[in-house]
């Protein structure tokens, strides 16, 4: 067990009578896909560097809904909706924060109406108001001077106006950070949001994740800078589509921190 | 009979305007079709919407051509309107340009008229380059074939009419007032039409006043026309744009409704104490139909949408789907969802209330795989000018075909079978949701 990460779980911090800074939610990718755990595990190696408090639901732990909703499911969302709500007020949880901005959207903007009010913030927000804070140092380290592009995640660019957080962290790495043509407000769609993760695209010319990967591979980068980890897969089936995936590598940003910082 | 003229132009300007009214009416009585939502919120963002996005065009210049050249033709039309009030003063009381004792001040005004005019008939033909010469793609989707297409061309048409009327009016006007015509005062400030003089060096006070009196009188009826025109075509955004801006959507574009009939019975069912076997109460009402598959079910702000779209296809440009060749187009949404309101305005015109005619906005408009192929990205959304929101009614027909008609293509099932059991959509079980701190 000299491998196994220290992440507490809020039965344990409730246990004790304690409360954490933050709950990070980790998420159904996260915790169950093989490439998004490399993404967990890469944060929660951020977050003891940074001495963050925090514990995980762990098994309480379930769907936010957001798939069940954008496939029209309400009923499906609400349940599971109510269910994490009731879960989360139980700890008394004040402060949220995930790796995938699907969870961020839905916990931040759809749980309030249903009775539960956080503060939310994706993990780029957080690790950015780390550094800020001076609790997390980042250095160019092995990215210094690389050509990177970064893909904008719908749901927490278009969706909620975030496009700063994790360019600034990228820069911080001090790399060559390269714009896509369709960028920020107007950037392309992995393909994967809506739920259209979970089945085959409708026919078409083409696959979008396709698009978007000859896209980024456009600006001929060395890493494809992700934030979610669905854009992470269907970006990663992109670049093997191009039989790229010996020279582009597809990180998350935090996994690139971490990558930087030798954890 | 020294009258005639005045009562002519009387009776057009009724008639003009109360058909118009007419129509106007039926517009808002289909809107009114949809369902009410409350929008007493977000008031000052609400105004500081219009005035950015609608009267400032803030996202029109995202596309820097289009939208300079759509900045001239917007503000060349507003402000040649004042002098269609002056037009409506002297058709009715037969004067000759009432405004002229504004002396400097009226011709500073002439002045910017003619020059918006000009700016207008070049920005116009140059549209009408881009759909008909240049073939800009976005104007050529299969939803733009037929009358989308010629409805486009027509509107360019009737302004580059307009405009040369206008000027045509103001060159034989110029040239009389410099023959000391009678009727024609002097008056105004002609930086355009006077290069025209030189084609009426030669003509008669006769026939000059000929050509000015036709274009004056051809330049009000084509208004009077054009207002009338614009029920019948997508034009009618220079009008709706800005009530749709102000319902336009003021929360994160990620946030969607939650559905409160859902809710309720979400709630019902989490409740412990709940009678699982109670009868409805005698009085209740029926349970409401979930999600859309008719224009009815859809929200007042919708159907504004709907007939706010002027087909400009900047949703369907940025859409991820229809890049890559797929048959979604958020503009066909809004135009799919604009016919068939029409098809229930006249259902409701001729019986008196609409009258079930086997047909819905679902399948027989909108396929099921047009709305299958959204990504929910909010590209469309973002990229409308005038805050229209497609996505949100290819939800409303998701809810549709997965509540009412358990209609969800297979594999999104065994997803959401996977959440209700397991939460999460793969088929992992609940209680390993950690295992990933063991993993090396």
């Amino acid at each position: 067990m000299s491998d196994s990460l220290h992440v507490p779980t809020m039965a344990e911090y409730a246990a004790e009578g304690k409360q954490p800074e933050v709950l990070f939610w980790v998420g159904c990718a996260g915790s169950f896909d093989d490439r998004a755990k490399k993404i967990t595990k890469a944060f929660v190696k951020l977050l003891h560097n940074a001495g963050v408090d925090f514990a995980v639901l762990g098994t309480e732990e379930s769907c936010t809904g957001d798939p069940a909703k954008r496939a029209g499911n309400e009923f499906l969302f609400q349940m599971q909706a109510m269910m994490n709500i009731q879960v989360l007020n139980g700890y008394e949880i004040k402060k949220v924060v995930t790796a995938c901005p699907h969870c961020f959207n839905t916990i931040k903007n759809e749980y309030p109406g249903l009775g539960g009010n956080y503060d939310v913030v994706h993990h780029t927000q957080f690790l950015k108001s780390l550094l800020n804070e001076g609790r997390l140092k980042v250095e160019g380290g092995s990215y210094k001077g690389k050509k990177i592009t970064f893909h904008d995640p719908c749901y927490l660019g278009r969706a909620n106006n975030e496009y700063e957080a994790p360019r600034e962290l990228l820069q911080k790495l001090e790399v060559e950070l390269v714009e896509m043509r369709r960028c920020k407000s107007r950037g392309l769609c992995c393909g994967a949001g809506g739920a259209q993760m979970f089945k085959e695209p409708e026919k078409g010319d083409k696959d979008v994740n396709i698009e978007r990967t000859e896209e980024a591979l456009e600006t001929q980068p060395e890493v494809i800078a992700a934030g979610c980890p669905f854009c992470n897969t269907m970006l990663t089936d992109g670049v093997k589509a191009s039989e790229k995936e010996g020279s582009v590598q597809v990180m998350d940003v935090a996994e690139m921190i971490a990558n930087a910082k030798d954890l | 009979m020294q009258y005639l003229p005045n009562i002519i132009f009387l009776v057009a300007l009724v008639l003009g305007i109360g058909y118009f009214t007419k129509n106007i009416r039926k517009v808002i009585r289909n809107i009114k079709l949809g369902r009410a939502e409350d929008h007493s919120d977000h008031t000052k963002e609400r105004w500081s919407n219009v005035v950015r996005i609608a009267l400032g065009q803030s996202k029109m210049v995202v596309r820097p051509i289009a939208g300079i050249l759509h900045i001239i033709v917007y503000v060349g039309f507003i402000i040649i309107n004042i002098e269609v009030l002056e037009i409506i003063i002297d058709g009715i009381f037969g004067t000759h340009r009432i405004f002229a004792f504004l002396g400097p001040v009226y011709d500073y005004l002439i002045a910017s008229f003619e020059i918006l005019a000009f700016l207008v008939l070049l920005g116009v033909i140059f549209f009408w380059t881009r759909r008909n010469i240049q073939k800009i793609r976005r104007f050529w989707a299969n939803e733009m074939k037929g009358w989308p297409k010629n409805d486009a061309n027509y509107i360019l048409y009737f302004e580059m009419v307009l405009m040369v009327l206008f000027l045509t009016m103001n060159a034989a006007d110029l040239q009389l007032q410099r023959l000391g015509a009678e009727h024609y005062v002097e008056a105004g400030m002609y930086p355009v039409s006077q290069y025209f003089l030189p084609l009426l060096d030669s003509l008669s006070e006769g026939t000059l006043i000929l050509i000015e009196r036709t274009a004056w009188w051809l330049h009000i009826l084509g208004i009077l026309v054009f207002l009338n025109y614009l029920y019948f075509s997508k034009h009618l955004h220079i009008m709706l744009a800005f009530p749709n801006v102000y319902f336009g959507r003021v929360v994160p574009k990620g946030k969607f409704n939650n559905l409160a009939s859902v809710t309720k019975e979400v709630e019902l069912m989490m409740d412990p104490n709940a009678d699982p076997f109670a009868a409805p109460a005698d009085d209740a009402e029926a349970p409401a139909k979930f999600g859309a598959s008719d224009a009815m079910d859809l929200s007042r702000v919708q159907l504004l949408n709907a007939y706010t779209c002027t087909e400009c296809g900047r949703c369907t440009s940025e859409c991820p789907a229809n890049q890559t060749g797929k048959k979604l187009s958020p503009r066909k949404i809004m135009m799919d969802t604009r016919d068939r309101m029409e098809e229930i305005g006249k259902n409701i015109d001729k019986h008196g209330e609409f009258q079930p005619d086997g047909k819905q906005l679902l399948d027989d408009y909108i396929t099921r795989e047009e709305l299958w192929a959204c990504t929910t990205c909010n590209a469309c959304v973002e990229a409308c000018p005038v805050s229209i929101d497609p996505l949100s009614i290819i939800m409303d027909m998701r809810q549709y075909l997965v509540m009412e008609q358990s209609a969800a293509p297979n594999e999104l099932n065994v997803a959401m079978t996977n959440i209700e059991n397991n939460g999460a959509p793969w088929p992992y079980n609940q209680m390993d949701r950690l295992n990933w701190k063991n993993e090396a």
